[in-house]
């Protein structure tokens, strides 16, 4: 038995115990991985088991992880709100299906990458708002009329909203909104005319501000 | 040809399965099965990631590396269509080498009953890895399907061998025994041929 209990003390380290490695990892497997994650995503899509595809896209305000459903993209996220904690708030407010899927967001991709660009001043994408609930789905709504290289005040979208007592709701709803960039709460500035807080920082909020009054 | 030992397999796996389901409740879902709100379920993705290499290797070295890439992929779009009714706490790799296991045996079922016949075989599709460069399968070949999956399930994908036992069938003593002979067997053979194909 004891060498039976010699071979115990190193499962699942993929080594055997006489070193030789017969078994550890290799033959290209990161690559072979790479191609089946792909084929995942893909035979998942058809299937329709993929509740929430994501990608990561650069940026000028830094990495974007662009979330859709099968209903249209769901969340743009900012880098620093964590990779991880964004997509397990995903998993947990939709679904826990969740796959890295590219093709999905090929479209809202490319309309970003135009609107960085300066090319795009108006987003044409399905939006899942699923995510946004009562009065803060007013508030998203009032946002969309705010035209590009314009602005507004949280007073203003109150007021809009025709609520013009709730511009702390309307600074939270901005502050929560899903789909930052392509839902304008960046186009919201404070009454006094500074820029006031954004989900991506307020130097993200500045260069947004920057690129559409240049345009 | 790998011929898979079917009998002490598909009653135990399938109970085995829906045991699991049936004696935990998730606690983030309420009795109507509606998930509660900002309990953190792990996304799918990860789920991939962390697992994808070692069921890779089970996979290789259970079924070969022809079949192993096609056995990943059903197992994977098999877990991620049942993973929301996992319940809380449950042992993922041994899920998922439950699952791959039923897998390969579906896929030697049907291979064996329904031997279609071809006009004209059509060239194998390009794989993304060469089939077995070392030799490594050649070698694993020659163990007996049993010893393979012993080696695979506990020294590959790490499960105890309470967890293979019950994925095997037999006692714990007879799978760690069978897991043992297969590595000695394999060492031989790798010994052996150090200087050849090896």
């Amino acid at each position: 038995m004891a060498s039976f209990d010699s071979i115990e003390t190193d499962a699942g380290t993929g080594t055997d115990a006489s070193g030789t490695g017969l078994l550890a990892p290799g033959h290209g497997e990161a690559a072979a991985l790479a191609a089946l994650h792909t084929r995942l995503a893909a035979e998942a899509e058809q299937a329709g088991l993929l509740d929430v595809a994501y990608t990561l896209v650069d940026s000028p305000v830094g990495r974007l992880i662009l979330a859709a459903t099968a209903a249209g993209l769901v969340r743009v996220a900012f880098e620093g709100e964590g990779v991880d904690a964004v997509l397990e708030d995903l998993s947990t407010r939709i679904s826990p299906r969740i796959l890295e899927a590219p093709g999905r967001l090929a479209r809202p991709a490319a309309q970003l990458r135009e609107y960085f660009d300066g090319t795009r001043h108006s987003f044409d994408l399905d939006l899942d708002l699923r995510l946004i609930s009562g009065y803060r789905r007013t508030v998203v709504q009032t946002l969309q009329t705010i035209g590009y290289g314009h602005t507004s005040t949280y007073a203003g979208i109150a007021a809009l909203t025709g609520n013009p007592g709730a511009v702390r709701a309307v600074g939270t709803a901005c502050g929560r909104n899903p789909l930052p960039v392509v839902i304008p709460c960046h186009r919201v500035l404070r009454s006094d005319g500074t820029t006031g807080g954004y989900r991506g920082g307020p130097a993200a909020k500045k260069i947004l501000l920057d690129l559409e009054a240049a345009a | 040809m790998i011929s898979f030992d079917l009998c002490d397999v598909e009653g135990s796996l399938a109970t085995a399965v829906e045991r699991k389901k049936l004696s935990r409740c998730r606690g983030s879902q309420t009795a109507d099965g509606k998930r509660l709100p900002y309990v953190e379920v792990k996304p799918f993705e990860q789920i991939v990631r962390e697992h994808g290499p070692a069921v890779l290797r089970v996979c290789r070295a259970v079924l070969g590396p022809d079949e192993a890439e096609d056995a990943w992929s059903e197992t994977f779009l098999a877990a991620l269509g049942a993973y929301p009714d996992l319940p809380e706490g449950a042992n993922v790799q041994a899920w998922l080498v439950t699952i791959a296991k039923r897998k390969a045996v579906d896929q030697h079922r049907s291979a064996a009953r329904n031997p279609l016949p071809v006009d004209h075989v059509p060239e194998p599709a390009p794989r993304s890895v060469p089939a077995d460069t070392d030799g490594l399968w050649t070698a694993l070949k020659t163990l007996s399907v049993r010893q393979r999956e012993a080696l695979a399930y506990h020294h590959l994908a790490g499960l105890p061998y309470a967890e293979v036992a019950r994925l095997l069938g037999g006692s714990e003593a007879s799978c760690r025994r069978s897991a043992a002979d297969g590595l000695k067997k394999l060492r031989t053979l790798y010994e052996e041929d150090r200087n050849g194909i090896l």
